[in-house]
């Protein structure tokens, strides 16, 4: 057998990584968990909502993907606790998990997070699974506070306009955010692939 | 029968199609993969045979970019979060599932060879006739009262883990005319950092319907296919109680530097 030519693999130092496969249609018994989409109790105060729809080529609402956020706190802190499953509510744990509705809407409550030290203009990592997406996605969510700090991240500026606003959550109300993936076709949002991995 | 597993045709009005057409279609994607002399890692996105997948994977190329803030970190889970009973799915009704009573066990790796420690696992699977605990699933098979097939468990110091299980069955989906899945059981993953985030299957050896199966096949590569299958070591097995698969899992490469790294080779 010759080497592996994968592209990632001339980047491995090591093990070759497991293949991941799609969430499959069953897993609503399995993880979500109660108070998953409250990062933060509904109505705190500071608290946001980023709600959204997850679509597919057709622009239809996806009853079967889950979303997941992990972001910093209002300061920037990554937070590193314990409890995303068994909420304390006075616990920011930074850690959401979500199904989508039958009509593919989902939302969080959460809070809008600081810059994170080192890092660029502040986001939530979102990771996208769906029956029929084989494997997860990763993509940012981007809060519109600060159109210069945008303007200025070396992530964002390194996308062509069209494709940049993809990432960028539309502000409906003083303490609510939209953001919608589309998973392909018009709009389709962007993904990101990290170094090391091959998607 | 009259309904199997629900999975919608998006994009496709047609009959379901056979499995002769399916399997056609795998062998083209895995020789057009050959030919370019890719050797796949990870699932194909696009990937026609699963016909769910056709509207749903990106059709643009992935945005490049440097893992950054939380994207370095994890989220902690701990004993707070997860009961260690958790991982025994064979005591959650009160009674005794039916079926082979298994043990899954392995460790957690990341890409360079860390064990992944003190992380969380969650599992979950169909019951022994193919039927999961789930309103969307109508197979005609039988619920059985002493079996949920969910787990959770936090891996150990060298990143092992183990589950106590029945072994599920294959069952049948909408995908294609006489479509079914080999037994599998979904493991999801966390690493040290966000980016090494997974969502997986996993199956057991000699399964006669690999071939057949676009979701597996979806792997075009033999070699990363075979990473999807636990091996049965009699080792693991015990007396007259239950047999035992061994599986490993490594997660993609981590981006932090960090000084705990330092001497993690176990």
């Amino acid at each position: 057998m010759p080497e592996n030519k994968s592209t990632s693999d001339a980047a491995q130092r090591g093990p070759v990584p497991t293949p991941g496969q799609t969430i499959g249609p069953f897993y609503h018994f399995a993880l979500p968990y109660e108070g998953g989409e409250h990062l933060v109790p509904p109505g705190s105060p500071g608290s946001v909502q980023l709600h959204g729809h997850v679509l597919d080529g057709h622009g239809v609402g996806l009853q079967d993907a889950m979303l997941e956020i992990w972001q910093a706190d209002e300061s920037g802190r990554v937070v590193q606790q314990v409890g995303s499953l068994t909420r304390d509510p006075a616990t920011f744990t930074g850690f959401g998990r979500t199904s989508t509705w039958r009509d593919g809407g989902y939302s969080f409550t959460t809070v809008a997070p600081g810059a994170t030290d080192g890092g660029g203009a502040p986001f939530i990592a979102v990771a996208v699974f769906a029956r029929g997406l084989l494997n997860r996605l990763f993509t940012r969510v981007y809060l519109p506070a600060e159109p210069e700090a945008l303007a200025a991240d070396p992530f964002l500026s390194s996308l062509d306009e069209d494709r940049r606003v993809t990432l960028v959550a539309t502000r409906e109300a003083a303490d609510s955010y939209r953001f919608d993936v589309h998973l392909q076709g018009e709009g389709e949002t962007v993904f990101l692939q990290f170094a090391r991995h091959e998607i | 029968m009259s309904e199997v597993v629900m999975e919608e045709h998006e994009g496709r009005q047609c009959a379901p199609e056979p499995q002769q057409q399916i399997t056609a279609e795998i062998e083209d994607l895995h020789r057009q993969d050959e030919r370019a002399g890719l050797h796949r890692t990870q699932s194909r996105l696009d990937f026609a045979p699963y016909r769910s997948s056709v509207l749903r994977h990106p059709t643009k190329a992935p945005a490049h970019a440097d893992p950054e803030g939380v994207e370095l970190f994890s989220p902690v889970f701990g004993t707070r979060d997860v009961d260690p009973l958790e991982a025994d799915l064979t005591i959650q009704r009160g009674g005794e599932p039916i079926g082979e009573r298994i043990r899954i066990s392995g460790r957690i790796l990341d890409g360079d060879g860390h064990p992944v420690r003190g992380q969380l696992v969650e599992i979950w699977q169909a019951n022994a006739a193919g039927r999961y605990i789930h309103k969307r699933d109508q197979h005609p098979a039988p619920i059985d009262p002493h079996f949920t097939g969910a787990g959770r468990t936090i891996t150990g110091e060298d990143g092992g883990y183990a589950f106590l299980t029945i072994k599920p069955g294959p069952y049948p989906w909408g995908n294609h005319r006489n479509a079914w899945r080999p037994a599998h059981v979904h493991f999801s993953l966390f690493g040290r950092e966000f980016t090494q985030r997974m969502i997986t299957q996993m199956y057991f050896p000699g399964d006669p319907l690999f071939a057949l199966d676009p979701i597996y096949q979806s792997v075009t590569d033999p070699q990363a296919r075979d990473r999807l299958v636990a091996t049965y070591h009699h080792d693991l097995s015990e007396h007259e109680y239950l047999l035992g698969y061994h599986w490993d899992i490594v997660l993609t490469g981590a981006h932090a530097t960090r000084m705990e790294l330092e001497g993690d080779h176990a």
